[in-house]
């Protein structure tokens, strides 16, 4: 139950509790409470709208930073990613297997901007070892979400 | 003159033969027409599903074309096809079909109808089927020179067929029950006890039963009965299915039909004549359905589901009765409270209020009353829908 309702909204944010409530066959005051519960226990973090900046402005740029970092012995690699998960720049940030340990995603104003993050915040976190940064050129999808070219089913006016 | 004018008429008539002047002028046609000519419209007319093919899926068949898989086909369909199919039949149903001989690929459900029809019927032979039905099983039949017998369905049934009614109908002129369950357009799926008591009918009677199991995936919350599957009349049963609906692959046009050898031999006659072979692409596509698509499956009758919950209250909130429909995409609304026939109910809708359902008599005499609604459509088009047909309905009630 509460699972489907995540679904939904995980699909639409903009579901609403009576709609939700008829797709599941469940009281509008039952899927309140669920919703409640979720919102409070940090199972829903955030309602967020995917948009297409690309289309309205120019002033983005998004960058990809392999980090190497080196092992806190008590926390590993924990407390250092929560110090790099601070920076508003950083969209993303995943810890990976591979020839790098954190991969970062981050978004500035320019190219300047992004590089200054690298230069002056990454570099000076103690730990980190070494940064490989990829200016991002192109976003063909987000988050499950084609941004150009998806243009929907082509249905014909058919009637059987 | 006017001897010479009526001679000319009548040799005008027979350009067409009288079988296919006999089909039914679809009705819905010229409404389609309309409709194609307005804007703005909210269309809950069409029968398909508003998916895309699942990408995974076209991507097989993409590939196959750039690796040349451009020829025909063995007549019966790709072998690996048939095998597909027959170990799909044995997990889903535990039914046993043989690849080589009991299976035959065809340009989608419709052909294989039209086929089943062909290869069965002699002139005169009779068709039992339920009213209403989708539009092409009873011209599948005159076209194949038998005649539909129909068997009136109603709302106070959930539209389902009884047994004893299609026992009445039998003469020695019947030759076969044709069935197509969950069902197009009422949404009404069979339950097994039901079919249990056709098939007992059917194998007393020594009939075939042809069951057109397009919609098989798309239940909910109860479980679809596979016809062949029920004791005793693997024999006579033939069983059509296909990718369209639970794939969403309506434009490749990929079915099939499964029965025992003498008939898919008969149906194979016909159709390497007439098709030679299902497009090859599309036979790779649904290989690929077949052996990775289930989760794409689950996920779109999930989806169905929630909007057909959305639909089927909806309209019972705006005073169109409905009976919850259990399969398929389409919410079947009786528009009693309009007072009015379901074409101009139908007509006046899409010219007042910019919405497109289909009237029901276009599926036979006990679909008047009615309309078909599928709900195979954004669910933002659902709701806008149902509050254009909710100011429609207060306007008109009586």
């Amino acid at each position: 139950m509460l699972k489907d309702v995540l679904r939904i909204l995980e699909n639409d944010a903009r579901t609403t509790t009576k709609q939700i409530a008829t797709m599941t066959g469940t009281p509008v005051a039952e899927v309140t409470k669920l919703i409640k519960q979720a919102e409070k226990d940090k199972l829903i973090l955030k309602y967020k709208t995917i948009v297409n900046w690309d289309r309205i402005e120019d002033d983005q740029v998004w960058a990809i930073i392999e980090v190497k970092v080196a092992p806190e012995p008590e926390a590993g690699f924990d407390s250092i990613a929560s110090r790099i998960a601070q920076f508003g720049q950083v969209r993303s940030l995943y810890l990976a297997s591979g020839t790098y340990d954190l991969l970062l995603v981050v978004m500035g104003k320019s190219e300047r901007q992004v590089a200054d993050f690298v230069s002056e915040n990454l570099a000076h976190i103690e730990g980190v070892k070494g940064t490989v940064t990829h200016f991002v050129l192109k976003r063909y999808k987000v988050d499950g979400e084609i941004l150009e070219g998806g243009e929907g089913v082509k249905r014909q006016p058919v009637i059987l | 003159m006017s001897a010479r004018k009526s001679e000319h008429s009548r040799k005008k008539e027979k350009i067409v033969s009288d079988r296919v002047n006999r089909l039914s002028p679809s009705g819905i046609r010229k409404f389609f027409d309309l409709l194609a000519s307005i804007e703005g419209v909210i269309s809950l007319g069409v029968g398909e599903p508003d998916f895309a093919t699942p990408w995974h899926i076209s991507e097989a068949a993409v590939r196959s074309l750039e690796r040349g898989y451009t020829m025909y086909t063995s007549n019966s369909g790709m072998p690996e096809l048939r095998e597909e199919t027959a170990r799909y039949l044995k997990d889903k149903y535990n039914i046993k079909y043989e690849p080589s001989g009991e299976i035959l690929i065809t340009v989608g459900v419709s052909e294989a109808m039209d086929l089943a029809m062909r290869a069965i019927l002699n002139p005169g032979d009779e068709v039992i089927m339920p009213d209403p039905h989708y539009v092409a099983y009873d011209s599948c039949v005159i076209l194949a020179g038998g005649e539909p017998v129909l068997v009136p369905t109603s709302q106070e049934n959930n539209f389902e067929v009884e047994a004893k009614d299609i026992e009445a109908r039998i003469t020695d002129k019947t030759r076969a029950i044709l069935i197509g369950y969950p069902a197009n357009p009422t949404g009404a799926v069979m339950s097994r006890k039901k079919l249990l008591a056709i098939a007992d009918v059917a194998k007393r009677h020594n009939l075939l039963v042809v069951s057109d199991e397009i919609y098989a995936r798309l239940v909910y919350g109860v479980e679809h009965t596979c016809f062949a599957s029920l004791p005793g009349v693997r024999e006579n049963t033939i069983l059509l299915g296909g990718f369209s609906k639970a794939y969403a692959m309506t434009g490749w046009r990929i079915g099939y039909a499964v029965a025992p050898k003498e008939i898919i031999t008969a149906m194979t006659k016909i159709h390497q004549y007439t098709i030679m072979s299902a497009p090859t692409m599309a036979q790779v596509a649904a290989i690929e359905a077949l052996k990775t698509g289930e989760s794409s499956v689950m996920e779109m009758v999930e989806d169905y589901d929630r909007r057909r919950k959305i639909i089927v209250k909806g309209l019972g909130d705006i005073g169109l009765s409905c009976f919850e429909p259990k399969g398929a995409f389409y919410a079947f609304p009786s528009i009693a409270v309009t007072g009015m026939t379901s074409e101009d109910f139908s007509e006046k809708l899409l010219m007042e209020e910019k919405v497109a359902v289909v009237p029901g008599s276009a599926f036979g005499d006990c679909g008047e009353g009615y309309v078909r609604c599928c709900y195979a459509t954004s669910l933002a088009d659902i709701e806008e829908a149902l509050t254009r047909m909710k100011r429609f309905v207060k306007k008109y009630s009586k």
